[in-house]
Order: C-alpha cells, then sequence, then structure tokens
C-alpha cells in the first residue's frame, strides 16, 4: 500500500489517496522535486495554488514552481529573479550594439553612393526577401506571455 | 511601569496581519513595513511567513532586503499569473533577446558589407557569407529547460485572452 504513495504524501507522511491532487504532478521516483518545492512553498500553498488551476494548466503550473524553487536553492538572494535580471541586461546590450551598428550604417551609406555598393545592398535586400519567405512557415508568434515586465 | 510605545502603529506589516505584538527582533519588521501590508500579504499567499522567515534566517542581515524584493517580485508574478509566475517573463524575455541576435547579425551582416564594397571599390558577389554570420556573442540565459515552457506560455495565453 505504501508503495503507491505520490512523492509528496511519502515525505509528508501520510495516506496516498485516489485524488491527491499532488501526486500527478510530483511522482514518487522523483522525491526531489517535491522537496524543493516544498521548501519554497509548501505544500499547502502548492496544493492551494494547483486547485484553483484548471486541470489541464496543473503540470505546466508544477513544473514552473520546480523551477523557480530550484532558481531559490540555487540562488537564495535572488531566485529566478537573477535571470531575469541577467537577461534585461543581455537586451540592453544588445540593443545598444545594434543601434551603433545601424548607426554605422548610416555613416558608411551616406559617405557615397557608388552602383556597386547600391547593387551588392539590393542584392543583399533580395537574399533577405527570400530567407524571409522560407522562414514564414516557421513564423514564430510575438505575442506577451506576461504583461508583468 | 510598561511602556505603551510596543503597542503604537509601530506593529510591521506581518503583525499587523496577525494581529500580534510586533517584537523588537522581529525578523519581518525591517521589510515590511506597516505601510506596505500589500506586499507582506502578497509573499506570505504564495511562499508563506514560515518559509520566508527560514530563508531569511539562512543570510547575512545586509542580504535580507534583496531577498525580501525578490520574493515580492515573484510573488506579484506568480499572482498575476498562477500558472508560469516569473517564468512567463523570462520566456518573453528570452524570445526579445533571440529576435536582437538575429536583427544584429543582420545589421552586422550589413555593416560589413558596406566596409568591404568601399574598401574594396568592387560589387561583392559573396551574397552567401551573410548566412554564416555567427549569433553567438549574446548566448542567452537559460536555454535548454526554457524552451518547452516558451512554447507552452504562448499557447495558454492565447487561450486566456479568448
Amino acid at each position: 500500500m505504501s508503495s503507491g504513495r505520490c512523492a509528496a504524501c511519502r515525505y509528508l507522511r501520510r495516506r496516498c489517496t485516489e485524488d491527491c491532487i499532488l501526486s500527478p504532478y510530483f511522482p514518487s521516483n522523483n522525491p526531489q522535486r517535491f522537496v524543493s518545492v516544498h521548501r519554497i512553498y509548501g505544500a499547502s500553498n502548492v496544493t492551494k495554488l494547483l486547485l484553483q488551476l484548471p486541470t489541464h494548466l496543473r503540470a505546466e503550473a508544477a513544473d514552473s514552481l520546480y523551477f523557480e524553487a530550484q532558481c531559490r536553492l540555487e540562488d537564495p538572494v535572488y531566485g529566478c529573479v537573477g535571470l531575469i535580471f541577467m537577461l534585461q541586461q543581455q537586451i540592453h546590450a544588445a540593443e545598444s550594439q545594434l543601434v551603433k551598428t545601424q548607426a554605422e550604417i548610416a555613416v558608411m551609406k551616406s559617405q557615397g553612393q557608388n552602383p556597386e555598393a547600391q547593387q551588392a545592398e539590393q542584392d543583399f535586400n533580395n537574399l533577405l526577401l527570400q530567407q524571409s519567405d522560407n522562414d514564414a512557415a516557421l513564423s514564430f508568434p510575438n505575442q506577451v506571455s506576461s504583461g508583468f515586465i | 511601569m510598561r511602556s505603551q510605545e510596543a503597542r503604537s502603529t509601530s506593529s510591521c506589516a506581518a503583525c499587523k496581519l496577525w494581529k500580534r505584538r510586533c517584537t523588537p527582533n522581529c525578523i519581518f519588521a525591517p521589510h515590511f513595513r506597516s505601510d506596505e501590508p500589500k506586499k507582506f500579504a502578497k509573499v506570505h499567499k504564495v511562499f508563506g511567513a514560515s518559509n520566508v522567515s527560514k530563508i531569511l534566517i539562512e543570510v547575512t542581515e545586509e542580504q535580507r532586503e534583496d531577498i525580501v524584493n525578490s520574493l515580492a517580485y515573484e510573488a506579484e508574478a506568480r499572482l498575476r499569473d498562477p500558472v508560469y509566475g516569473c517564468i512567463g517573463a523570462i520566456a518573453l524575455l528570452q524570445r526579445k533577446m533571440i529576435q536582437l541576435q538575429h536583427d544584429l547579425a543582420l545589421a552586422r551582416a550589413r555593416l560589413s558589407l558596406y566596409a568591404t564594397t568601399y574598401s574594396a571599390g568592387i560589387s561583392n558577389p559573396e551574397s552567401h557569407r551573410f548566412r554564416t554570420v555567427a549569433l553567438g556573442e549574446f548566448p542567452v540565459a537559460c536555454g535548454g529547460f526554457m524552451d518547452s515552457f516558451s512554447q507552452t506560455c504562448n499557447e495558454v495565453n492565447q487561450d486566456a485572452h479568448i
């Protein structure tokens, strides 16, 4: 009977019922997953959170809680917020580089419009168009997943 | 005679919520002021006060303010998006970063084209060079594990907006 318990119920030393809300997301073969989540959020909070979600979203929620818990355990001060800061810094650096490069292009263009350069640029633009047609089937969505940032 | 100053409105947000006396060594008091009740309420709802105090006890006092602020940030994100929390924001930033890498590679290729053409003074038919521009200068933080969230975040949030 005890071998049928999920990781959560095993850790909490309680009987794992058939309708245990945690068992689909914290299987007994990965006890560390529940331990991490429990340490940061607590089983009670995790249960409440999952209960308020429709069933088809609970697996993703459990995975994201685990990811955030792991981040927090590895970096107790910043957790996954440290990742957000790092990405924001990378984006800022890349944007600066892009602006700088575009400015250099503008300078180059203004320095002289000769037929060879114009032809080369046209070839380049045609190439981009071809690649963009090829990529149209892949078209990754641009929708915002979270309005928090 | 006991001073009544301890019973004034100097209770921190945590002790106010629990309607208890806020002691001088209350671990929450320096970080959850009484004028920020929502901050503590959100952190408590997501993490639980007990877990928060355990985290705070394990670090130095200098680090506690940063911890509290990052916990508040995560709690806010989780309450706004109970499925993905901060992961949603991370996925969004990753996508933005990948797009920027792409744009930067193209811009550099274009710049290289101009530099080559102007310096050589001849037409540059080597357009195939542009395909090989590297994207690796800005490796995006936390790749593999996040890839599955990135795609699913979009699908779920498209459904949510219907």
